[in-house]
């Protein structure tokens, strides 16, 4: 990140919600990187980039394709890269012809000019990076929106080269090591294929069963079937769904409906409201031993520093105690125990992290294959490779869709949802220190919308979309765009920010369009007071 | 796939320079400074205002040491290593400076916190009361007020010192400026090295200069966002974690009771390594370590102050129902707790909680 020439942020506020992240970036601006930020906001990120792409929500497609087809008509293209690395260029080269400048700068809302600028500078650069992050994953077509992002950098050659890549930004301190783990519906631990017969073998010897080649249900899916009577019971380690799902209400009818909901977590959460057994959690950063593996794919070592409170227990035990009751041994619930397993499960991948070697070298990257392998600092080197190691990377020809719900007669707004700097996703966990910069809930509206509907800064509107309604104070914000509106969701108490949100879904990622909803305004009647105590009155077990 | 860390070269090769410290000849990298190499051969000098990650400013002048034919001392924090230098760093010249320093310090500035400093000023026979006893503390806002050219005549009978209120004017840290010597590292964290916030200035001039934000105005009006990585390369104290800064206050802060454990915070997916200090099983500051290529001992307001809440569930803790080692009151709410400007009452987070359940029962803020 400090030591390369180009870096976009796409969909990105790293400057609020990975601020040591961007510290890296501000070296590398400092030593002469040209920062593009891709953001329907004018964000604190924003404010710091050579350019701020203020595109239309959910037209990323559009603007990638475009910029694809300006360098390829530049001559801008990595021949060499291309004809080694990577397959389908020509289909993709015919794909993108369309998405003229003139057709994509009316689509996006982005000069033509500025397209043509940052799209010629990531070619020519030595070094460029394109991060993301739910920008770009939180639409009903996040995984195309990423394959857009891959196309660009597979074109360049900016991928697999120290300096180079792409880079998702994760938003939880254990998503990666979570996914590593097999804690996604289609993969085993080390991200192994659960219909690969062999690697299943490898599991069934390892642990004495013989296991249905079956993918589960991502967590969209789950409540999809629990709504379908398919699924009876459900059982929640440290999630609080009930608040952070889309489409809140439908979300919070599914749990009502279980025969039986288990929550396992450090608070008692909306969630747990709706469980019929609550396991109380330690937390597992600070009250237990484990790893976590960051987005560089950095394994490092969580310590136990507390004594969990009262009954509390750790995760391992609380697992390896119900699997006892359930008449399976599990083996002892300590964690090097447990990541040993790993190791010899996963070799191609962490088979050279001990925890002596994690300790003495504060955290390995993957994979790390022995003992004597320092981990990888990137990936996808073997591209460069003559003759090319391992399968062709594809160009994907991805299509520009835009949202599912845009903005219309009724509904003349898009609302789009984000996070602030001192508070996390439903808030759970910043809620218990007193942050200065902490202000409750804002509907943020551009200058120009205020000025035309006649509202002020602080005046109690009611925000309706096709799913629900809320009550919630203007904020005018100057980092908005006309027909543009802004709301977090870390103040779901306050404002139940999710009952507005749709739950269209990718059906590739399972993840929810959070970014892109119609709404409509509408000043409200009644008192400011008496309408947010309403709109609390409708949260259950309150 | 596999490793090519390695191979990566990530600064040019350094040629060896060759110079002599203190009678013996000494190699060590182009670029190296004087500080570095003296501190690879076990020779720690004294310094204030030099942090490694930090680009030197140069400003306590604790770490002079004289070369042979140089004019005038030189800061070895910052001065690199030159191919046949001669440098001594404990000669009857530099002894004299660091003590002249070292006393004005003493006698202007409360250093009761300041780590080492107590044994410099042994070392170096410092006498700092012999310029009087200190003058009356400044009331508050008095020395943020003063103009640059302005001075006031200062009384002979005392010595000056730049003692004044502690500032306490948010709930997550408190900046107590009879502690501040001018080192500058709070700057240049906040500034160009790594936050870019600009938050803070030096602002005055001579004896009146001190460390303040935009007009001096309160921290919860300025462009403070606290990542408190100013706090974390502050050498004196001056900046401190309010759950210190109470303890202290109360008595029962005692780092001889304190563990440090590293972990990593349990926000974002960057994997900063928090350095947890835990009292009496409570978490009661946190800081990084400064030679994590992560963090470079930075972090943001979420994982420096954010983990309150691990400790805020019934039968966490020692002080169980206690914060910072104080009984818990009304106050806890955020709504003005011992004259503290507190936005937080729009959290809405619950004061109260099951005593019956280890839960706490948590409305999301």
């Amino acid at each position: 990140m400090e030591e390369t020439d180009v870096i976009f942020l796409w969909g990105a506020n790293a400057r609020d919600n990975h601020p040591i992240m961007f510290h890296h970036v501000l070296k590398g601006v400092r030593r002469g990187a040209r920062l593009y930020v891709v953001d329907p906001r004018r964000t604190p990120s924003a404010a710091w980039g050579d350019r701020w792409l203020g595109l239309n929500v959910g037209t990323d497609i559009a603007l990638s394709n475009a910029m694809a087809r300006e360098i390829i008509h530049a001559g801008l293209e990595n021949q060499t890269f291309i004809e080694n690395a990577t397959e389908h260029y020509e289909a993709y080269r015919a794909h993108v012809e369309p998405y003229t400048l003139e057709y994509v700068e009316g689509v996006t809302g982005v000069p033509a000019a500025v397209i043509r600028e940052v799209a010629l500078d990531y070619a020519r650069a030595d070094r460029a990076m394109i991060c993301w992050t739910l920008g770009i994953t939180e639409h009903h077509n996040a995984v195309d929106n990423v394959c857009a992002l891959i196309n660009l950098a597979l074109l360049t050659g900016h991928v697999g080269r120290y300096g180079s890549g792409v880079n998702p930004l994760r938003g939880q301190n254990n998503v990666q090591g979570g996914g590593d783990m097999g804690a996604i519906p289609n993969r085993l631990v080390g991200f192994q294929d659960i219909l690969d017969p062999a690697v299943r073998a490898r599991f069934n010897q390892a642990w004495g069963i013989t296991m249905a080649p079956h993918l589960g249900l991502t967590m969209t899916e789950m409540f999809e079937e629990m709504h379908a009577g398919h699924v009876h019971g459900l059982y929640v380690i440290g999630e609080n769904p009930a608040q952070s799902e889309a489409n809140q209400t439908h979300t919070q009818a599914a749990l009502s409906g279980l025969d039986i909901l288990v929550v396992q977590d450090i608070f008692f959460t909306r969630t747990a409201e709706f469980a019929d057994v609550v396991l109380p959690a330690s937390s597992s950063w600070c009250e237990a031993e484990g790893t976590v593996t960051n987005s560089e794919r950095r394994v490092q070592r969580v310590r136990k520093a507390l004594e969990p409170p009262g009954d509390a227990r750790d995760d391992m035990w609380i697992i390896t105690e119900i699997a006892k009751r359930l008449g399976v041994d599990i083996g002892p619930p300590v964690a090097e125990v447990v990541w040993n397993e790993v190791r010899r499960l996963a070799p191609e991948m962490f088979g050279g992290m001990s925890y002596a070697r994690l300790e003495a070298e504060k955290g390995l990257q993957w994979p790390c294959v022995n003992e004597s392998d320092p981990g990888a600092l990137f990936l996808h080197e073997r591209l460069w490779a003559i003759p090319r190691g391992g399968p062709a990377a594809p160009f994907s020809l991805v299509v520009h869709e835009g949202p599912v719900e845009m903005p219309d007669a009724e509904y003349p707004f898009q609302l789009t949802t984000g996070r602030r700097l001192d508070s996390y996703n439903t808030g759970v966990q910043t809620g218990g220190y007193t942050s200065p910069l902490r202000r409750p809930e804002t509907l943020d509206i551009s200058p120009e919308d205020a000025a035309l509907f006649g509202f002020s800064d602080g005046d109690t509107v009611r925000i309706t979309s096709r799913r629900g309604s809320v009550v919630a104070p203007i904020r005018i914000d100057r980092s908005l765009r006309t027909g543009l509106v802004f709301m977090t969701l870390h103040f779901q108490d306050q404002v139940r920010v999710n009952v507005l949100t749709t739950d269209v879904w990718d059906a590739k990622s399972g993840v929810s369009e959070f970014k892109a909803c119609a709404v409509r305004l509408e000043p409200a009647r009644l008192s400011d007071a008496a309408l947010l105590d309403a709109e609390r009155e409708l949260v259950p077990g309150d | 796939m596999t490793a090519p860390a390695a191979l990566v070269q990530l600064t040019p090769p350094r040629r060896s320079i060759e110079l002599q410290i203190d009678g013996e000849a000494v190699s060590a990298p182009e670029g190296t400074t004087i500080f570095d190499a003296c501190r690879q051969r076990g020779n720690v000098l004294p310094t204030l205002c030099y942090l490694e990650t930090l680009h030197p400013v140069n400003a306590c002048r604790v770490c002079v040491v004289e070369v042979e034919n140089s004019r005038v001392l030189v800061p070895s924090c910052s001065r690199k290593v030159e191919a046949g230098m001669v440098v001594h760093t404990d000669t009857p010249r530099v002894r004299h400076s660091r003590k002249m320093v070292l006393e004005f310090l003493a006698s202007s500035v409360d250093l009761s916190t300041t780590p080492h400093v107590s044994e410099w000023l042994a070392d170096y026979a410092c006498h700092p009361e012999r310029f009087g006893p200190p003058a009356p503390p400044a009331a508050a806002g008095v020395r943020d007020a003063a103009h640059a050219g302005h001075h006031a005549a200062p009384d002979p009978e005392y010595a000056a010192t730049v003692h004044q209120p502690t500032k306490l004017d948010n709930e997550l840290y408190v900046r107590d400026y009879r502690k501040c010597i001018l080192c500058y590292k709070c700057v240049e964290a906040c500034g160009t090295d790594y936050q870019n916030t600009f938050a803070i200035a030096v602002a005055g001039r001579g004896f009146d200069a001190r460390i303040s934000t935009e007009f001096s105005i309160p921290l919860p009006g300025s462009a403070c966002v606290y990542c408190g990585n100013c706090i974390a390369v502050c050498p004196t104290g001056a900046l401190m974690f309010s759950s210190e800064h109470d303890r202290r206050a109360a008595g029962t802060w005692d780092e001889s009771r304190q563990a440090v454990v590293d972990t990593i915070c349990p926000y974002c997916g960057v994997g900063c390594t928090l350095s947890l200090h835990v009292q009496d099983n409570e978490i009661v500051k946190v800081t990084s370590p400064f030679d994590v290529s992560i963090t470079r001992g930075n972090l943001c307001i979420k994982g420096r102050f954010g983990w309150q809440y691990v400790q805020e569930r019934p039968g966490a803790g020692s002080g169980r129902g206690q914060r910072n080692g104080v009984p818990r009151g009304a106050g806890d709410q955020g709504d003005g707790e011992s004259g503290r400007v507190g936005k937080g009452g729009g959290n809405g987070r619950d004061a109260t909680s099951p005593a019956d359940s280890p839960l706490g029962k948590r409305a999301p803020g």
